[in-house]
C-alpha cells in the first residue's frame, strides 16, 4: 500500500499530529476509574442495604424511594413527600450557587488585574494564586475555624478595637461555611477567567468607547460576553465541587448548614451508613450537575448557531 | 483661528509619557470634508495623533478644537468623532448589523431606526447581504469595509482612519483605495488618515501632512510635497530623490544660484529659508535627462542599469564619486548607455530643488 506508514496509522496522520491512539492511555484510565466506579455506584443504588454497612444484591428501588417519600416509621403509611432530603440539596445549590458568585465578584477583578500586568510578571501574580494549594485543604479548612471562632484572632481583634462588644458567633453558621467553600474554589474562578481576559483583544473596548460606550457599558456589552466562555468554565469549576464538598460544611458548618457531600459521607461511615441510599444520592447529585452543564452546552450552541 | 471651514483645528498639541515625548508643539488645521493624511515612518507620532484626537492618549499640552470646542478634556465616548481601527476591532460575538447598529444605540437611536441607518451605511459599503454574518466569516476584505461601515453610521463629524488598509493585500489595498476615496466624497465627511505608505497618501489625500520624530516636517497638497519638499526628510521619504552637495552663493528673491559638484551652475528654486553656503539639491530621478558630454551638463560615469519595464533606472557616479540615480522612460528611441561610458545628465532649472536640512 503506497503512501502507508507500518503500524495503520497513514502518514498524513502521523505528521499532522492526529494519531487518534494517543488517545489509548487516557481511555484507558478513564474507563477503569472513572466509568467503572460511576456504574459500581449506580448499581449499588439500586441494591438493598445490609445493616452493617454494605449491600445485600437484591434490586429494589428503596434508595429513591427513601430520599424522596415519607411512608411513616414502618413503611406502611402512604406516601408523602420527603423534604428533608431535598431541603439538604437545595441548601447545597443554594451555598454552591452564592460561593460561585462571590467567586466570581472577587475572582474577576482579580484574573483582570493579573492579565492587564507587563506579560513578564504575570507568571508571578498567578503563582501567588496558587500559594495556599500547597497547605492540604484540611489544615486550610481548620485553620479557618481557628481564625474566626469565638476566642479566635478575628474576635478577639474586633473586640480589642471595639467595633463589637461581644464575639460574633461565626462557626457553625452559613456564613462559616460559605467562607470556606469561597476560600477553597476561588483559584479555579480566577485561573479560566485569567485565560480568558488574557486574549482579550483590548482595542475592542477602545473601539467601544470610540462608539459611545461608558465604561460599564462596555464592560457589559462588549468585555463579558467575550470573555464569557472564561467565566462559565469558572464558574463550572466553582459550582460543581462547593455542591458536593463536605470539609467546609464538616468542620465549619453544624446541623443546620448539612450540606449533600456530607449525606453521602455518612452513608459510607461505619455500621450507620447505607450505602445503597448513599449511592442514590450521589447519583441525585450527578444528575443535577449533568443537567446544568447540559443546559449551559444547549444554550452555547444556539448563541453559536 | 475661526475659519468656519476648519473641522479640526490641532494646536501645539504635545503628548508626553514618562520622559517620552511623542508629540513635539504639533499644530495643523484639518478642513471640512477633506481627505487629510498624517504620513510618515513607523514611531513619527501619527498614531499617537490620531489616538489623540479620538481620546485614547493625553494631550499634555495644547488643545484639539472640534469646530471651535476644545475636546482634548473629554473621554472618547463623548467625542462626536469615530475611528477605523488598524485590525478593525469589530464585536466577535455580534452580528454585522450589530455591529454597526452599536454606536447608533448607544446614541440613543430606537432599535429600528439604527437598524435602518445601519442597513443604509451596509449598501454603501456593499455589504448589504453580509447583515446577519459574523465577522469571523468575512474576508479580510470585508471586514475592513464593516469597520468602516461602523464607524460611519453615527454621522461622526470627523472619521479617522489607523493604517485601515495595511492588513489587506497589494491587489485589495489598490482597490479599497479607490473604494474609501469615493465614499469620503459621497458623505462629505473629513477623514484623518494615518498611513506609513507614501503611495497610498499621495493617491488618496486632498493634504498630507509628514511627520518624523514627533514633529510636523510639512503640510501640504500631495503636488506641494512631491514637488516642493521643505527639508531633506520630506524629499527623502516621499518618492526616490537625489540629494547632492551643492555650493549656494547667493540667494536673490528665492531663487539661489549653486554650484553642483561637477562645476556645473544652476538656478532653481529653494526651501523658504534657504541661504548662501552648503546645502543639498533634490532633484527627482524622472526629472533628469540623458545627452552627451558637453559644458552645460553634469558629468557622470554609468555604473549600471536596472531594467524595470515601463522604466529603466540609471546608476551613475559624479565626478566626485557620488551616486546619482537617473529614471528613463523605455521608450523605443531610448538606448541603455553601456556601463563605464561617460554621459552628460541635464537637470530642468524648475524641477530641481534646494533643501534646508
Amino acid at each position: 500500500m503506497a503512501g502507508a506508514a507500518p503500524g495503520g496509522a497513514s502518514r498524513s496522520e502521523i505528521y499532522r499530529g492526529n494519531g487518534p491512539r494517543l488517545m489509548l492511555p487516557i481511555w484507558v484510565f478513564i474507563g477503569i476509574f472513572l466509568v467503572m466506579p460511576v456504574v459500581m455506584m449506580a448499581v449499588h443504588s439500586f441494591l438493598t442495604k445490609e445493616f452493617r454497612g454494605g449491600v445485600i444484591w437484591e434490586f429494589t428501588f428503596a434508595a429513591y424511594d427513601q430520599f424522596f417519600f415519607d411512608r411513616g416509621l414502618f413503611g406502611d403509611e402512604p406516601p408523602k413527600i420527603e423534604w428533608t432530603y431535598i431541603g439538604i440539596f437545595w441548601r447545597s445549590i443554594w451555598q454552591a450557587g452564592l460561593a460561585t458568585v462571590f467567586s466570581l465578584l472577587i475572582g474577576f477583578p482579580t484574573a483582570w488585574f493579573i492579565a492587564t500586568r507587563k506579560p513578564n510578571v504575570r507568571p508571578g501574580w498567578l503563582f501567588l494564586i496558587t500559594i495556599p494549594y500547597w497547605v492540604n485543604l484540611l489544615i486550610r479548612t481548620v485553620s479557618m475555624k481557628f481564625l474566626i471562632r469565638d476566642t479566635g484572632p478575628l474576635n478577639e481583634f474586633l473586640l480589642w478595637s471595639g467595633v463589637i462588644s461581644e464575639p460574633l458567633s461565626l462557626v457553625n453558621t452559613n456564613f462559616a461555611v460559605q467562607l470556606g467553600l469561597f476560600y477553597s474554589y476561588l483559584p479555579f474562578m480566577v485561573l479560566p477567567v485569567y485565560a480568558a481576559v488574557e486574549r482579550y483583544d483590548f482595542s475592542l473596548s477602545e473601539a467601544a468607547a470610540d462608539l459611545y460606550s461608558d465604561n460599564w457599558t462596555t464592560l457589559r456589552l462588549v468585555i463579558l460576553p467575550v470573555v464569557k466562555p472564561g467565566i462559565v468554565a469558572g464558574c463550572i469549576l466553582v459550582f460543581v465541587p462547593s455542591l458536593g464538598a463536605f470539609l467546609a460544611p464538616d468542620l465549619l458548618g453544624g446541623a443546620k448548614t448539612f450540606m449533600i457531600g456530607s449525606l453521602i459521607e455518612e452513608q459510607f461511615k461505619g455500621a450507620a451508613g447505607n450505602w445503597p441510599f448513599g449511592a442514590a444520592a450521589a447519583m441525585i447529585l450527578l444528575a443535577i450537575v449533568l443537567g446544568v452543564l447540559l443546559l449551559h452546552a444547549h444554550a452555547q450552541t444556539r448563541v453559536e448557531r | 483661528m475661526n475659519r468656519t471651514d476648519i473641522a479640526i483645528d490641532i494646536d501645539r498639541v504635545v503628548n508626553r509619557y514618562d520622559s517620552v515625548t511623542a508629540l513635539h508643539d504639533v499644530s495643523m488645521d484639518i478642513r471640512e470634508g477633506e481627505f487629510f493624511t498624517l504620513l510618515g515612518p513607523s514611531g513619527c507620532g501619527k498614531t499617537t495623533l490620531l489616538r489623540c484626537i479620538a481620546g485614547f492618549e493625553d494631550v499634555t499640552e495644547g488643545a484639539i478644537r472640534l469646530r471651535g470646542e476644545d475636546i482634548a478634556p473629554l473621554p472618547p465616548h463623548k467625542r462626536p468623532v469615530n475611528t477605523v481601527f488598524q485590525q478593525y476591532a469589530l464585536f466577535p460575538h455580534m452580528t454585522v448589523l450589530e455591529n454597526v447598529c452599536f454606536g447608533l444605540r448607544r446614541r440613543g437611536w430606537t432599535e429600528m431606526d439604527a437598524e435602518g441607518r445601519a442597513r443604509e451605511v451596509l449598501d454603501l459599503v456593499r455589504l448589504g447581504d453580509f447583515a446577519k454574518r459574523r465577522p469571523t466569516q468575512l474576508s479580510g476584505g470585508q471586514q475592513q469595509r464593516v469597520a468602516l461601515a461602523r464607524s460611519l453610521a453615527p454621522n461622526p463629524e470627523v472619521l479617522l482612519l489607523d493604517e485601515p488598509l495595511s492588513a489587506l493585500d497589494l491587489k485589495l489595498r489598490q482597490a479599497v483605495r479607490v473604494e474609501l476615496k469615493q465614499i469620503q466624497r459621497e458623505t462629505g465627511i473629513a477623514f484623518v488618515f494615518v498611513t506609513h505608505d507614501q503611495e497610498e497618501a499621495l493617491t488618496m489625500s486632498d493634504r498630507i501632512a509628514v511627520m518624523s520624530e514627533g514633529y510636523v516636517q510639512q503640510i501640504g497638497t500631495p503636488r506641494d510635497i512631491y514637488e516642493a519638499p521643505q527639508n531633506r526628510f520630506v524629499a527623502d521619504f516621499i518618492g526616490e530623490t537625489n540629494l547632492l552637495d551643492v555650493e549656494v552663493s547667493a540667494v536673490s528673491g528665492g531663487m539661489p544660484d549653486l554650484t553642483l559638484p561637477g562645476g556645473m551652475a544652476l538656478r532653481c528654486p529653494a526651501a523658504d529659508s534657504a541661504r548662501a553656503g552648503r546645502g543639498h539639491l533634490s532633484v527627482r530621478p524622472e526629472r533628469i535627462s540623458v545627452a552627451a558630454a558637453a559644458e552645460d551638463t553634469l558629468p557622470a560615469t554609468v555604473v549600471d542599469h536596472v531594467y524595470l519595464g515601463t522604466d529603466i533606472h540609471l546608476h551613475a557616479k559624479l565626478s566626485d564619486g557620488e551616486p546619482i540615480l537617473v529614471r528613463i522612460q523605455n521608450a523605443e528611441s531610448s538606448a541603455i548607455p553601456a556601463t563605464g561610458s561617460m554621459l552628460g545628465l541635464r537637470i530642468e532649472a524648475g524641477a530641481a530643488r534646494l533643501l534646508v536640512d
